[in-house]
């Protein structure tokens, strides 16, 4: 993977943009004042401690929150305040942090309910069976998801965010759970999503972001610390005190 | 669809349908009239039960208040044929107004994102009101067109006339072979709808309507598109007691018929269209034998069965029925079948 690639190139269109986004719970600023920017193509992972605001912020892109005050832009267009079916609408695939699928349905159904979100018939069916080749779900193709592991179970749902072939994928913590190799084998699919997609991943996992991150942002009490590489991230000091500090 | 599933699915749907069919054909050979008659108002009563399977066992919409539109259905029917002098019209448009009243009914519940429970207050809240209003239209005063309201009453009901002759009223023989083949009808129609894309993302939502949401799907616009058709559904159901009873009276709205729509779809089972259709019979088969005899009530038999399915069979009939026979099958061949397929999904 090249790190040296890591927003450098900032001639690219930004396809998402926050401008002065704030959140407020009663008296508490989740999100203070936030000022993002991603590029086409890009890939980027948000960090920060419990509470840092990263969760709060996906949710105010995705339309799950409205924002308290601010702007979030996604390819020019203000989505502030938009459903979140409005969003996704726009061809954003997203994975919530807690695996949102359809229990009692097959992977393969709840794959082929994305796909038919935008193709036809035949279309949505070979999508189908293609993602569930390339996400290796063959042998669980007709199982009930309620019934697979966690693990599966978060592959379903990133196998429904790649059937409806989004340009813009915004996931929650992907790796969450997983075991070791299914955490290495989400790292490998989230840089294959990247080929066509820009992403945002929301992480704790500090061994997963060094397989997958190029840029990084660091958040900490609702604001952005940092953002730069991983390596830069952990050699810098306050970096370390906030986050990869309290860890160790 | 993509998966085998559902072909089997509308396989049983058109089994069940051409059982249908054979009793419709059967019954009124074998049948008293007075029997005959009788299964033209539970007929009506098995359409309202599969209004209900429909929007709650699959679009997941617990409507405490499925029999509003029931009962909207038989009155518009009612005061529109003896207004309009024939009932061709007036079947049309007691579907169009109930649909027209749970659309907007439904658009404030749903784009108003009114949760679960309220849903259900709401729904019966409707209803209660309508039974209250409807019982006070006594007076001559209240009248729509050429039809008194008739209060507590009711408002007698005209049968079913032939659509090019308005005076061809149909002998009871005849209305109960059209109430048959309006509920094969409508549950072949619910059969086919489940399938389908629309259908399916009722499905989906009912399992997870934030993922629904998320992979673009305007889950409020679903919810009341099946909402509606569950109310023109059940108009349809209206208007065939109607038929069967000869008379439609405030007594629809109340409370116990609006609790017994939710014992049948229970009884009968979620998730499926036949149950609640089988279990509507069932329970009115034994209520109307049990109201023959004196020494039990009525009411506590229904409560017990009731409970009991509540407590021991939480699935309902046809759901238990269903995956007991799928265990029973799949004991032995499956494991090995299981076994075989492994390598090929590996690969």
């Amino acid at each position: 993977m090249n790190m040296a690639v890591a927003g450098k190139i900032r001639t690219r269109d930004a396809v998402v943009e926050t401008r002065g986004l704030s959140m407020h719970f009663g008296g508490v600023r989740a999100v203070d004042q936030v000022d993002f920017t991603l590029f086409d193509k890009e890939l980027r992972c948000l960090i920060g401690p419990n509470g840092a605001g990263k969760s709060t912020f996906f949710k105010c892109l995705t339309g799950q929150l409205v924002p308290s005050e601010g702007e979030v832009r996604i390819r020019g267009i203000t989505t502030t305040g938009a459903e979140p079916h409005q969003v996704a609408s726009m061809g954003v695939g997203i994975k919530t942090q807690v695996p949102n699928v359809f229990d009692g349905l097959s992977t393969e159904e709840n794959i082929w309910l994305s796909a038919r979100r935008w193709h036809g018939q035949a279309k949505a069916r070979t999508l189908t069976s293609d993602t569930i080749d390339r996400l290796r779900l063959g042998d669980i193709r007709r199982s009930t998801v309620g019934r697979l592991a966690h693990g599966q179970r978060q592959w379903v749902e990133l196998g429904m965010v790649i059937a409806a072939e989004p340009w813009l994928v915004l996931l929650d913590e992907p790796a969450a759970g997983m075991t070791h190799e299914e955490t290495a084998r989400t790292a490998e699919l989230i840089s294959e999503i990247n080929n066509s997609a820009a992403l945002i991943v929301v992480e704790h996992d500090m061994q997963f972001i060094r397989m997958i991150s190029r840029t990084v942002t660091l958040f900490h009490e609702g604001r952005i610390l940092m953002e730069d590489t991983m390596d830069a991230i952990s050699s810098d000091k306050r970096a370390r005190e906030v986050y990869l500090g309290h860890r160790a | 669809m993509n998966g085998s599933g559902t072909i089997r699915e509308m396989r049983a749907t058109l089994v069940f349908a051409a059982l249908g069919i054979v009793f419709m054909l059967a019954a009124p050979h074998v049948l008293q009239l007075f029997t005959i008659i009788n299964l033209t108002t539970v007929i009506g009563l098995a359409v309202l039960a599969l209004s209900l399977a429909l929007i709650w066992g699959f679009g997941g919409i617990l409507c405490f208040g499925q029999v509003a539109f029931f009962g909207i259905g038989g009155y518009a029917y009612t005061i529109a044929a003896i207004n309009f002098g024939g009932t061709s019209w007036a079947i049309l448009l007691a579907v169009a107004v109930a649909c027209a009243f749970a659309a907007l009914l439904g658009y404030f519940i749903f784009y108003g994102r009114v949760s679960d429970v309220y849903l259900g207050v709401i729904t019966l809240t409707v209803t209660l009101i309508l039974f209250s209003l409807m019982r006070r239209t006594s007076g001559p005063e209240f009248k729509i067109g050429k039809s008194l309201l008739g209060g507590f009453n009711g408002i007698t009901s005209p049968p079913i006339n032939l659509p090019w002759d308005t005076k061809a009223l149909l002998s009871p023989e005849h209305v109960f072979y059209v109430a048959m083949a309006a509920l094969i009808l409508c549950f072949v129609f619910a059969g086919w709808l489940v399938t389908t894309h629309f259908g399916r993302v009722c499905v989906s939502i009912r399992e997870n309507e934030l993922r629904a949401e998320l992979l673009g799907y305007d889950t409020r616009a679903y919810k009341l598109g099946i909402f509606t058709i569950g109310a023109g559904i059940a108009a349809i159901g209206g208007v065939l007691f109607c038929n069967g009873v000869g008379r439609i009276t405030p007594d629809v709205f109340s409370l116990y018929n609006a609790a017994l729509t939710i014992i049948w779809v229970i009884v009968g089972g979620r998730g499926t269209l036949i149950g609640p259709v089988i279990a509507t019979f069932a329970l009115f088969y034994l209520t109307s034998s049990l109201g023959a005899q004196s020494q039990l009530n009525n009411n506590l038999v229904l409560g017990i069965i009731l409970i009991v399915f509540v407590l021991l069979v939480p699935k309902g009939i046809a759901p238990t029925v269903i995956d007991w026979a799928n265990a029973k099958r799949r004991r032995g061949p499956v494991r090995r079948r299981r076994a075989v397929r492994k390598p090929e999904g590996v690969k």
